[in-house]
């Protein structure tokens, strides 16, 4: 049974950035786009161990602070090398003022 | 670190195996404290320098160019050549690498035909390439692990001047691109390219061996030497600037650490070389954020330079204080020019820096 868990604030991530989530001895990203959504991805990159909270986003992608590798943080898809690998992605909702994630 | 034993620079063997077993591949590496606000500023995409630098180095390259053609057969045609050779093999070393990490230009498939163009002018296979550049990031010089170690230890001096012409880059680049033309990778190009990726490399160099056998197959029908001069020909008389500038990247600071203000140099530069050189003369800045574009490299510079090693002030500067090293080097190996690392910075791991210097005293 997946839990729906409480990651932060919406005002603690700024419009169009990234804050780190770490939960369960796991770590994610919490995303919010210029469009005013939220979205969570594991933290961290699939090619090399680097967290993605450290990385930019410009509208619908994250890049990887160590090698410039990009995602599409909605849909988890790799963009390229040198990632190759998508990124596991999770539900998101927000209940009062709060952005929930669902863990599996 | 690496104490009496002999460097290994293969990607497959003992170095390796010690970098690997001692905690130095794929390590956490130091990152001087910047504000996230502040960094994401630096961090900021945008078109217009890149295309306003991109249009200026093309507009040279076609201008000197044309120049060298019009004056073909005299003396004239020297000078248009010289300059034509620098921009093309020496300024596409700097946009191969720009457009690879993907900081050059905001349009993403602006950044891939620039890095496509710049691969192929430096008889570079696009792909191997790209990977690896990723390891030299993640294992910077780290013997075993990085395939971008441009002078190993001891020094070959004589190998080092001569890359000043090119030769032994064209002499190496051009039979790779042919070995991968028929499917053959190195197992040291194996342990970076993933499998999935590597036919991509093979089909990558098919594409670059097809043009240059037509810009042979050219200069035969008009019986000229003109398009090899203009293709492939400044891989050979044009690749001095990139090999001023980019030497002083590592070259003899400490191998085997994972700090960036110790393994790489930041050199002031005039405006020219830097143009060439897209601003990679901070190095340490890029190093230790490789997500900041070139042109946003001075202002990282200005913000942390504080917890940096003092800059050489010139290249002439650097090069007379790595000489003396290169040639202790020479006896003995182990020797490097330790950084220091002002008062106010924060020390990181110091102990991949410390090594028994008194045998070079000897």
């Amino acid at each position: 049974m997946a839990d729906w868990v409480e990651a932060c604030a919406v005002d603690d991530v700024d419009e169009e950035d990234v804050i780190r989530f770490d939960h369960g001895g796991r770590s994610f990203a919490i995303y919010r786009s210029p469009d005013d959504e939220f979205f969570a991805t594991d933290g961290f990159c699939t090619h090399e161990k680097a967290h993605l909270a450290d990385g930019l986003v410009m509208d619908d992608i994250i890049e990887c602070p160590k090698h410039n590798g990009r995602f599409n943080y909605k849909t988890g898809q790799a963009k390229g090398a040198p990632v190759c690998v998508n990124l596991q992605i999770y539900p998101v909702k927000v209940e009062a003022g709060k952005v929930m994630i669902q863990i599996a | 670190m690496a104490g009496k034993v002999k460097r290994d620079y293969s990607l497959v063997g003992e170095s390796t195996r010690i970098a690997i077993e001692t905690g130095l591949a794929s390590a956490e590496w130091y990152h001087t404290d910047v504000p996230r606000k502040t960094m994401k500023e630096l961090m900021q995409r945008s078109d217009s320098p890149a295309i306003r630098d991109t249009a200026i180095w093309l507009a040279a390259i076609l201008g000197s160019a044309a120049g060298g053609v019009y004056f073909w057969g005299t003396w004239w045609c020297v000078p248009f050549f010289l300059a034509y050779g620098v921009l093309y093999a020496s300024a596409s070393d700097s946009r191969w690498h720009e457009c690879g990490h993907g900081t050059a230009f905001r349009t993403r498939w602006i950044n891939d035909v620039v890095y496509q163009i710049a691969s192929f002018m430096l008889m570079r296979n696009p792909v191997t390439w790209r990977w690896s550049h990723a390891r030299h990031h993640t294992d910077t010089i780290i013997v075993g692990r990085d395939a971008e170690i441009a002078v190993m230890r001891p020094p070959d001096l004589l190998r080092t001047a001569l890359a000043f012409t090119g030769i032994l880059d064209f002499r190496y680049s051009l039979p790779a691109l042919v070995r991968q033309a028929f499917g053959k990778l190195t197992p040291d190009e194996k342990s970076y390219v993933p499998e999935m990726e590597q036919h991509k490399a093979v089909i990558a160099a098919r594409w670059h061996i097809a043009i240059y056998i037509a810009t042979i197959a050219l200069a035969v029908f008009v019986h000229s030497w003109i398009p090899l001069v203009l293709v492939g020909g400044p891989r050979l008389y044009g690749t001095w600037h990139m090999v001023l500038t980019g030497l002083l990247q590592h070259i003899g600071l400490a191998d085997n650490v994972v700090d960036h203000r110790l393994n790489s140099r930041t050199v002031y530069m005039n405006p020219i070389s830097r143009f060439i050189y897209w601003n990679m003369n901070y190095h340490v800045e890029h190093h230790m954020f490789p997500m900041v574009p070139y042109h946003a490299l001075p202002r990282l510079h200005e913000l942390i330079k504080h917890d940096l090693p003092e800059p050489n002030p010139s290249m002439w500067h650097a090069y007379r204080e790595v000489w003396p090293v290169l040639l202790r080097q020479l006896k003995y190996e182990d020797y490097f020019l330790k950084r220091e690392l002002p008062p106010t910075a924060r020390p990181y791991r110091g102990e991949f820096h410390e090594v028994n210097m008194s045998a070079a005293a000897e």
